[in-house]
């Protein structure tokens, strides 16, 4: 046994609980932000080159941003870095070079923690809510960094998704998933987050509820907040962007308003079939 | 007539006993299911953490005997119980800092835990005896019976009696008023929350910004505190002995995995499930059914099914059956 912490003799669940699979390689808590002179995006991963540990690069060069009002969407073929490049911009992947700027702050050096405490909501793709909590005590949990009264947030987040009123008292876990979709981006907005980030949030939900989710985005954007959102399905995403990455090897492929990028034809090649 | 005596019998020796062993198991398999709730390991020194913070509470109480101080005809041991809870409480606080943070800080698998958690036992066993001695040890003083036998004869004109000992009544209600507080600190309060969900889903508890050493020491303090409690309530009601403890992390573990490990619910009807076998089937029934059965029918042999000895054959023999048919246990665990 090279490794002494290895796998060995761990599947026995009468003495041990299986370990989450870690989100990715966070950024040590710790860091500190710094301002930045003149003017830039207001969330911006400029230049951003890293992987995870100290495996290959996934991601070259690539900059990802988005301004107060915007839905920025990220697309691209399987294994493209979509996820990767949040990720990277939410601090969950050490950058080897490049940086992420919010708000006129570097935060490259700051933990996923402490961004959030800086504004970031962040939606991971899978295991995105907490199953044996209710549907109320996931937006309380949402709101934990938050010593000031909430029930606010909670009203707006109710009345954004009203089937969760409904649900309120009900473990999560028991919900459908386009319902736990919603109580996932709702327990994002508890921090009343400067951005929002949401990791495929569409991903294994029927069309018809897709198209709902889509539409609650729509109407969370229109609240002022900026989205930053990776998409699977990219044509639907694409036509509610107004900023599209579309990325390619981890690299920058195609970039434009969601509109230019459906009408351009190599991207309609290669990634829309047609 | 006789069945009247029959249930009496039946309460007197099973009923009672087994309800107040339940309980015992219950905080016990209480402390497990949190450890393994939110540290994800089986934690092997349970039952030695017991007898650490019973062993603190029996030097309070003989200190609170000697200055003469006491509850009249409640135990002294239950003013000294808060003594023993901050005793478990600072041993266990010092075993985290010392040796379970750094296997945290490695990220090890659950199972090294598993085995760090076994030689902590063995250092609490000893540190046990250096503290208390090797000894059986009595501290269960005040009033010793509720309902005497005699009184219970007298009272009713029964053939049977039925005894109530102090320490039976006062480990279920000292254990209903325990469960009470965890249940509502779990379930109404920011921090309890917050252990469930780091539980739950530990990734998103820290993008929530739920702290995670925050909830594990909040955790060590609460399994103490349960752990003292059972320790002191099991030692006034059935004598210290510190091997004893060791051996009840046996049934513990069985009423944990029982109920379904992670789920605080399951681990106390698991005690009581565990608890009512163990005590049913080693009790000679002979009694009982010579009230019940017409007189061809009255047994010749004591219907003991086993001896008291094999008492914890019958909590694995639980754990077994439960394993291989609902290995999630009664309650639905985390995915055993």
């Amino acid at each position: 046994m090279t490794d002494p912490y290895s796998d060995r003799g761990n599947k026995d669940r009468s003495i041990t609980r299986e370990a989450p699979a870690h989100l990715g390689d966070p950024v040590p808590p710790g860091g500190t932000a710094s301002p930045v002179e003149g003017t830039t995006p207001f969330l911006i991963g400029r230049a951003m080159t890293g992987g995870y540990g100290s495996g290959a690069d996934i991601l070259h060069d690539c900059t990802i941003a988005v301004e107060p009002g915007e839905i920025a969407v990220i697309v691209g073929p399987n294994g493209a870095g979509k996820s990767t490049a949040m990720k990277a911009v939410f601090g969950m992947l050490n950058l080897r070079q490049g940086e992420v700027l919010l708000d006129g702050e570097d935060i490259t050096g700051l933990s996923p923690q402490a961004r959030v405490l800086k504004g970031m909501g962040f939606v991971p793709q899978t295991a995105n809510i907490f199953t044996s909590l209710t549907v109320e005590e996931n937006l309380e949990m949402g709101a934990f960094v938050r010593r000031d009264d909430f029930s606010g947030t909670m009203e707006q987040v109710y009345s954004l998704f009203p089937i969760l009123r409904e649900k309120r008292l009900q473990p999560a876990g028991e919900l459908s998933g386009g319902q736990r979709q919603q109580v996932a981006v709702g327990r994002a907005l508890m921090t009343e987050p400067k951005v929002l980030m949401l990791d495929e949030p569409t991903a294994g939900v029927s069309p018809i509820v897709m198209d709902e989710l889509f539409d609650r985005i729509i109407e969370v954007s229109r609240t002022g907040i900026p989205i930053l959102m990776v998409e699977q399905n990219a044509r639907q995403a694409l036509e509610i962007a107004d900023k599209g990455y579309v990325l390619v090897q981890g690299s920058n492929a195609y970039t434009g308003t969601g509109r230019e990028l459906l009408a351009d034809p190599e991207v309609r090649k290669s990634f829309l079939g047609g | 007539m006789d069945a009247l005596n029959a249930l009496v019998v039946f309460a007197n020796f099973v009923l009672i006993p087994a309800t107040a062993y339940g309980a015992q198991l219950a905080l016990g398999a209480l402390g497990v299911t949190l450890i393994y709730g939110i540290l994800r390991f089986s934690n092997f020194a349970h039952g030695d953490t017991m007898a650490f913070g019973t062993a603190v509470a029996i030097l309070a109480t003989w200190a609170l005997q000697a200055a003469g101080i006491g509850l009249g005809p409640l135990p002294t041991a239950l003013l000294a119980l808060p003594v023993g809870i901050l005793g478990a409480m600072a041993l266990v606080l010092l075993t985290d800092r010392g040796v379970y943070r750094f296997y945290r800080a490695q990220r090890v698998k659950p199972v090294i835990f598993v085995i760090v958690s076994m030689g902590v036992m063995f250092v609490y066993n000893g540190l046990t005896r250096f503290v208390i001695g090797v000894d059986d040890q009595r501290f269960a003083d005040g009033e010793r019976f509720v309902i005497s036998v005699r009184e219970f004869r007298e009272a009713t004109g029964l053939a049977e009696g039925l005894a109530l000992r102090t320490t039976q009544l006062l480990t279920v209600v000292v254990a209903i008023i325990a469960v009470a507080l965890l249940f509502w600190f779990l379930n109404r309060t920011r921090t309890g929350k917050s252990m469930r969900a780091f539980s739950d889903n530990e990734d998103l508890a820290l993008l929530s910004g739920i702290n995670p050493e925050r909830v594990v020491l909040v955790t060590w303090l609460i399994v103490a505190a349960l752990a003292a409690t059972a320790g002191v309530l099991y030692g006034l009601d059935k004598g210290f002995k510190p091997f004893v403890y060791f051996q009840l992390l046996l049934p513990i573990f069985a009423a944990a995995i029982v109920g379904g490990l992670g789920n605080p619910l399951g681990a106390i009807a698991g005690g009581f499930v565990i608890a009512f076998a163990e005590v049913t089937i080693t009790y000679p029934l002979k009694r009982v059914l010579g009230y019940l059965l017409p007189e061809s029918l009255e047994p010749d042999g004591l219907v003991q099914l086993l001896t008291t000895d094999y008492k914890f054959a019958v909590s694995f023999g639980i754990l077994l059956v439960v394993l291989l048919f609902r290995p999630t246990g009664l309650f639905k665990g985390k995915a055993v």
